[in-house]
């Protein structure tokens, strides 16, 4: 009834705005696709999330500082591959820190250095997914049977101990890591206005369309996801029908951990900076993804990434842009209070 | 129960729980005064950092023992401690702040009432956002109450920092009417008020320890009190100083009340109820207790505690800004409480004193201890400069930066100690989640032991 409500005010706003030309259709249409696009990155990110949350049965508190560090590993390769030669080694790998090297200035780009960009997104998956493996093996392995509250205050030690280490080496100053110019962009015209699209969007669409339907497929045609569906229901009862639960969590995290990390490379590439509070803050949108979609379901996760997204960055429509991110943690509590299976509830893992 | 039994326990209390934490808070001391004369620290330093160190145990445990009802008694896992805090201080702010026309270059102006006004309704500001945010929330899994919670303080201080509630005008006369028949016509003082936006408050208001001993009419002996340490021991404006060190005193009594008040809570049958909820809400329930009321009264008495706590710690500094109630805080009190041990008032207690001078102060005053007894000068600017060092042997730039990067550096301390601490010794220091809630003693009688007299003595709980 109050949501009933709350809708039609929406609509009404948004229509009537859109009819006396208070709101512009391009306006609309821009926060759209930015809205999208930052929900296809919290929907990628979200999926590592929703399966360790229903695996392993706890709420991961340092999943954005993985986040971060795939981001960070991976640019340390992209900046030495894209400036090898012109600067100094040292300052490429700390991605330029105390302002020693700036990404605009090397000119990195999808189409102004590919291969430096192909290269640091893979090793940001790869970096991330050996990091959650050490992590899995010293920290969470000796409390695996604790509750899962325990485990959810070991993984805030976790995210501080990451998050603080990365300030030690890479230091706290934001980065530029993009040639921001040097970017096609492509302005499509549209009633009036424009809304542009550039060349590092579609670059986040194709990869996170493209390992969105590698991981369903991943988990349709194998057994692993089988398996996964079997242990998120109950684990002992995996246990005893011969499922080897160690290797599938490995396999979780080895399948949550280089989405994400490959998530963190690709929100850098996308908004063209990189500082160490980056994957905390996209943190509690992430968590927001996966209540919404509900706990475990990974096409849930992508859905609910998408939904949060959007929220994010259309309610500047209805309220001031300041309370964009508060209007999609508003969502989450909503859902959490009416709907805590999620809206896309009843399907698990795959 | 009466008086001698009373007595009894009150004696029992006396021989154990503040003799622990007395010892605790002298060796923590000790051992800051000894590593400061032996690196050799100027009276003033000296002063200035055990000031320092009794302000951080005061908010601490303060906010430990607030998290402690909420996670150790009643089993809810509040994640959005910094939220109450940051409401508490912030309305605090708005009610004492003078109103422009006094503050001149200060931005926003405030409704300049007496400071005492403003803290009480900074605290009934932050027991109703817990009302808010319980009513709805305290019926979810913990996990989820943990998102919900820290969710909320997240959009709090999204709410500082916007531009939209950052200043708003009063008109200069209220003028309240029903159906054209005026009320009351009202003028208030304040020309504008509001939260500030990303540039904070000025706290123009008179500091809460002035305040205090204005109000308890002390305030010319204390000055006389600042004069005879001026011509005694410190010349040269030893007001800040005794300042803090009397702040850091009045917190220690706050402290001090806060447990009072907890423990007195805890053992009352309303605290049995909420221990209850604790081990089995189910079970609470089927016994005829409605668990929800209880629940919601003991998260919004713990959020109002918080909110007292951020007003004792932010309403003396000079201004505040929406950066200080970054999560980081509510990680550190949690920190303080697993430290000390959850259920536990004098764990509480002892875990806040712990942290704040281990791992809170502790790094930083390892700095200033190092900086007074070596000339270290400036170390490299980054990591990269530190570890070329490092290449060429020369181990010196990278213990440098390292001792320059310490503030970052109790961050990953204070993580790897938090995981430590959930592998060996979840339970903290005094953690007693298996205490027996009955007001009766249900120990067996045969425990010939000391220890085991100690724990009849005082009921058999809290130790």
């Amino acid at each position: 009834m109050v949501v009933g409500l709350v809708a039609v005010w929406l609509v009404w706003f948004l229509v009537e705005g859109l009819f006396t030309g208070r709101i512009e259709v391009n306006d609309v249409l821009s926060y759209a696709w930015d809205g999208l696009l930052r929900g296809l990155i919290v929907g990628l990110a979200s999926i590592g999330l929703s399966m360790t949350y229903s695996i392993l049965n706890f709420a991961n508190f340092s999943h954005g500082d993985y986040l971060t560090s795939g981001a960070f590993s991976g640019w340390a390769v992209t900046y030495l591959l894209a400036g090898l030669g012109d600067a100094n080694v040292g300052s490429l790998l700390l991605v330029g820190a105390g302002g020693s090297v700036f990404g605009g200035a090397l000119g990195i780009g999808i189409t102004t250095s590919p291969l430096a960009v192909v290269a640091g997104m893979i090793v940001a998956g790869l970096a991330t997914i050996a990091l959650a493996l050490f992590i899995d093996r010293f920290v969470y392995r000796p409390v695996r049977d604790e509750s899962g509250i325990t485990l959810l205050i070991t993984s805030i030690g976790v995210a501080f101990a990451l998050r603080y280490l990365i300030v030690f080496v890479f230091g706290t100053d934001v980065r530029g890591t993009t040639a921001a110019g040097d970017v096609p962009t492509l302005s499509l015209y549209l009633l009036d206005g424009t809304v542009r699209i550039n060349a590092h969007d579609l670059t986040l669409v194709v990869v996170a369309v493209g390992l969105m339907l590698g991981v369903h497929l991943l988990l349709q045609r194998t057994k692993l996801g089988k398996a996964m569906r079997a242990m998120s229901d109950d684990e002992d009862l995996a246990r005893i029908t011969g499922i080897p639960t160690e290797q599938v969590v490995r396999y979780t995290w080895i399948i949550g951990g280089g989405l994400t990390g490959v998530a963190g490379y690709m929100f850098v590439l996308w908004k063209g900076t990189l500082g160490f509070n980056d994957g905390w803050l996209l943190l509690l949108l992430i968590f927001a993804a996966v209540i919404l979609g509900g706990i475990g379901s990974i096409y849930g996760a992508i859905g609910g990434g998408i939904i949060i997204g959007m929220t994010a960055s259309m309610s500047v429509i209805w309220i001031p842009s300041e309370f964009g991110r508060a209007s999609a943690f508003l969502v989450m509590i909503v859902i959490l209070l009416f709907k805590p299976q999620g809206i896309f509830s009843g399907r698990t893992t795959a | 129960m009466n008086v001698s039994d009373i007595r009894e326990r009150i004696s029992g209390m006396a021989s154990r729980d503040p003799g622990l934490v007395l010892g605790v808070l002298a060796i923590i001391y000790l051992a800051y005064i000894v590593a400061g004369l032996v690196f050799g620290f100027a009276l003033r330093g000296h002063l200035n950092s055990l000031a320092n160190l009794t302000f951080y145990i005061g908010v601490f445990a303060m906010l430990a023992l607030a998290l402690n009802l909420h996670w150790g008694y009643t089993g809810l896992f509040n994640i959005g401690v910094v939220g109450f805090m940051g409401i508490g201080v912030y309305v605090t702010a708005i009610v004492s702040k003078p109103p422009v026309a006094q503050g001149g270059a200060a931005q926003v102006g405030g409704l300049g009432l007496p400071l005492g006004v403003g803290v009480v309704a900074g605290v009934l500001a932050a027991a109703l956002f817990g009302l808010l945010v319980g009513l709805p929330a305290l019926r979810l899994r913990a996990d989820y109450l943990a998102i919900v919670t820290i969710a909320f303080s997240e959009i709090v201080r999204f709410t500082m920092m916007s531009r939209t509630f950052q200043t708003f005008t009063v008109p200069d006369t209220i003028d309240v009417a029903v159906f054209g028949v005026e009320l009351f016509s009202f003028d208030p003082a304040a020309d504008t008020v509001g939260l500030g936006g990303g540039g904070g408050l000025i706290l123009n208001h008179l500091p809460p320890l002035g305040a205090l001993l204005r109000w308890l009419h002390l305030w010319e002996p204390y000055l006389g009190f600042v004069g005879w340490v001026q011509a005694n021991f410190i010349a040269n404006n030893p007001k800040p100083v005794v300042d803090s060190l009397v702040y850091g005193i009045v917190l220690l009594i706050v402290v001090g009340l806060y447990y009072w008040l907890l423990t007195w809570t805890g053992e009352s049958p309303f605290g049995r109820v909420l221990k209850a909820i604790r081990e089995d809400e189910d079970v609470a329930n089927a016994l005829g207790k409605d668990t929800n009321r209880f629940k919601l009264k003991s998260f919004v008495l713990g959020c109002a505690l918080m909110g007292l706590a951020g007003i004792l710690w932010y309403s003396g500094r000079g201004s505040i800004t929406p950066p200080s109630f970054r999560p980081n805080i509510t990680f550190y009190v949690w920190i303080a409480l697993i430290i000390g041990g959850a259920g536990s008032n004098t764990g509480s207690v002892l875990g806040g004193a712990v942290f704040a001078a281990l791992l809170y102060e502790g790094p930083r005053y390892f700095k200033n201890l190092v900086e007074a007894a070596f000339n270290v000068g400036d170390g490299p600017g980054n990591f990269g400069q530190a570890m070329a060092a490092m290449g060429s042997l020369d181990p010196v730039p990278f213990f440098v930066y390292t001792l320059n990067s310490i503030n970052q550096l109790r961050l990953v301390i204070m993580g790897l100690v938090l995981i430590w601490l959930m592998h060996n010794r979840p339970l903290g220091m005094l953690g007693h989640r298996k205490e027996t809630a009955a007001s009766i003693d249900l120990s067996r009688p045969e425990g010939t032991g000391t220890t085991d007299d100690a724990v009849a003595a005082d009921g058999g709980e809290q130790q």
